[in-house]
């Protein structure tokens, strides 16, 4: 195998935006047992939960958990769309909104004041939205937290597509 | 630096999204503002309607990794609410769990946030595979975290929004011929637990600030599930009154309230700090025996000391699960306590890993959410949090932009803090004021 070869990695993004983080979290349980595996093929390029240094830039890649809140989420999660070859939605609140767009569904005078004001203060969209609504994605692995098995079926699915093994 | 501005957009290796805004002005810190950015979902507008058997497990979605602390406190605030007395296994079940919980949930944070601090690397995924300590400690993270999930696992279905505890009880009791192995791996995990609380001791990192503090206690023993409130001030009730203590402030630019102490309007700090400040005569005897030469440094004003209070709370709850996996006799044929609904009022207070969580739950007599209400342990250290980074950053002006930077994420980060968790709430009074 030459050098290239061996040392060609997934570009990968790992990101969170309105939702319990309950993948990022069990994401970092699957490290207990693949860490040493993965690092050989994949490189974790944009992962906020683990490192301070992080960048988008031509991920291959992007696994984005959580639904979307506001217009500054929105234009994040399209600048992430550009940056990257493939986007994969993660856990239920990227695949169905649910359960962080429960306010989608209140409808009453008194509660619809209270949430003005935050509406007012900071930049909250009228509807929370799933993230297919918002941009294009290619993979979903659903669950509240996102379904291992599933996971690692994708995971292993990127790989192949980019012909990327262990050396 | 003289003057000038220092913004973090994000704080990173942390749970959720948070910022720092510093003004500098002539060799002072004119402005400093620690902003929550994580958006909010009005998880407890949510549940008003819903039946009281379908809100714990919703509730344990407003985090993802102390889900199992808002469960139990949802299940505690419902449970009083309808005049439910859980029996003696359920609760030692629970203690159980709970231990599983703190022991995965100390050492994500220990180990893959604060780590690579103390080894000068960016991340756990900088770690090199050698024979260093820093690869050791790694890798005891692996055993710890996963052990704590398997007692999660073995004892309530999962680490993360766990199935089996309902209102009343458990849907299904654990089987016992799994226990032998975990009291295993239990005894096989102390020294590489203590292996943690030796690096967390021997780290210098410091911040001094004389904060008070809030903690359960109970008289009889070290407990995260049950007690009185406490605080560093003397004052000492019972649990269903912890809203006496606390008063509301409004953080304009952040996404989370944050609270200063009813009597005297100081910021104040809840975590396993106060906990083994002010519990540790309470820790099991093992755990004392064997953490005693860590436990000198104790009472402790030092923030960062929040660490090495959780690398000894992970033993606690090891020496903790031992005792009740080797003690136990599950009795299979018990069922989950039901009552007829009923109007009422309840409340669940518990230690989250990050310090006390308040439920309150208000049920009509149809068994029906009326209101309900979450405190969490981010938003009563918000303000501790941006005073401590006040005064970091007043005594040391003359550091450059980058360890500022670099000091300030650590300061912010032994206190564990957790924006998922702040910003699900929704308050009406203070809105109007």
């Amino acid at each position: 195998m030459s050098e290239d070869t061996q040392s060609k990695k997934l570009v990968a993004g790992w990101f969170s935006f309105t939702c319990c983080e309950d993948s990022t979290i069990l994401l970092t349980e699957l490290l207990n047992d693949h860490l040493d595996e993965w690092k050989k093929v994949v490189d974790f390029r944009y992962l906020r939960a683990l490192k301070s240094h992080n960048s988008m830039e031509n991920l291959d890649v992007a696994f984005i958990e959580g639904a979307i809140s506001s217009k500054s989420q929105a234009e994040e999660v399209q600048k992430i769309r550009a940056n990257a070859k493939y986007v994969v939605a993660i856990g239920s609140c990227a695949c169905t909104g649910l359960p962080s767009a429960s306010r989608n569904e209140f409808v009453s005078d008194q509660i619809n004041d209270r949430i003005k004001w935050y509406m007012n203060n900071f930049d909250y969209s009228q509807k929370v939205q799933k993230l297919e609504e918002v941009i294009q994605i290619d993979d979903r692995v659903p669950g509240c937290p996102m379904n291992v098995q599933i996971f690692n079926t994708i995971l292993t699915k990127y790989l192949q597509l980019l012909n990327i093994t262990a050396a | 630096m003289h003057t000038g501005e220092i913004t973090i957009d994000n704080i990173t290796k942390i749970e959720g999204s948070a910022g720092l805004k510093v003004k500098i002005e002539n060799d002072a810190v004119t402005d400093l503002k620690f902003i929550i950015q994580d958006y909010r979902r009005f998880y407890t507008e949510a549940v008003k309607g819903k039946p009281t058997m379908a809100v714990p497990a919703f509730l344990s979605r407003i985090c993802g990794t102390c889900s199992v602390a808002h469960l139990f406190a949802s299940l505690k605030a419902i449970e009083q609410s309808q005049g439910i007395e859980l029996t003696p296994q359920s609760k030692l079940l629970r203690r159980l769990a709970y231990d599983g919980l703190m022991i995965r949930d100390h050492a994500l944070h220990l180990y893959f946030f604060v780590l690579p601090d103390i080894l000068g690397v960016d991340s756990i995924l900088d770690i090199p595979d050698d024979e260093s300590l820093g690869h050791t400690l790694l890798h005891d993270s692996f055993d710890i975290k996963r052990l704590g999930t398997d007692i999660t696992n073995v004892t309530i279905g999962a680490a993360i929004h766990a199935p089996i505890p309902t209102v009343g009880g458990f849907l299904r009791l654990p089987d016992p011929s799994k226990f032998p192995e975990l009291i295993s791996r239990l005894e096989a995990i102390r020294p590489v637990v203590l292996r943690g609380i030796k690096t967390f001791f021997d780290w210098p990192e410091s911040l001094i600030r004389n904060s008070d503090y809030m903690y359960l206690r109970n008289n009889n023993q070290f407990d995260f599930l049950e007690g009185d409130i406490c605080n560093s001030n003397g004052k000492r009730t019972s649990s269903d009154q912890f809203l006496s203590f606390l008063e509301e402030v409004i953080i304009p630019y952040s996404q989370s309230l944050g609270y200063t102490q009813s009597d005297i309007h100081k910021d104040f700090l809840v975590g396993s700090l106060p906990r083994i400040n002010f519990n540790r005569d309470l820790l099991h005897p093992r755990t004392r025996a064997d953490a005693e030469p860590y436990l000198t440094v104790f009472p402790s004003n030092n923030i960062q000391h929040n660490n090495l209070a959780q690398a000894i709370e992970i033993l606690q709850c090891v020496d903790d699960a031992i005792d009740i996996l080797k003690t136990i006799q599950i009795n299979p044929d018990e069922k989950p306590v039901r009552v007829p609904a009923k109007a009422g009022v309840g409340v669940g207070v518990v230690e989250a890993p990050r310090g006390i969580l308040y439920h309150m739950a208000k049920v009509d007599d149809r068994g029906l959410i009326v209101d309900y209400d979450v405190i969490v342990p981010t938003s009563q250290n918000q303000i501790t949090i941006e005073n401590d980074l006040k005064k970091y950053f007043n005594e040391n002006l003359q550091k450059s932009e980058t360890e500022l930077h670099h000091d300030a994420e650590k300061i912010v980060r032994a206190y564990d803090p957790c924006m998922s968790c702040s910003t699900n709430f929704l308050k009406i009074d203070w809105i109007r004021s």
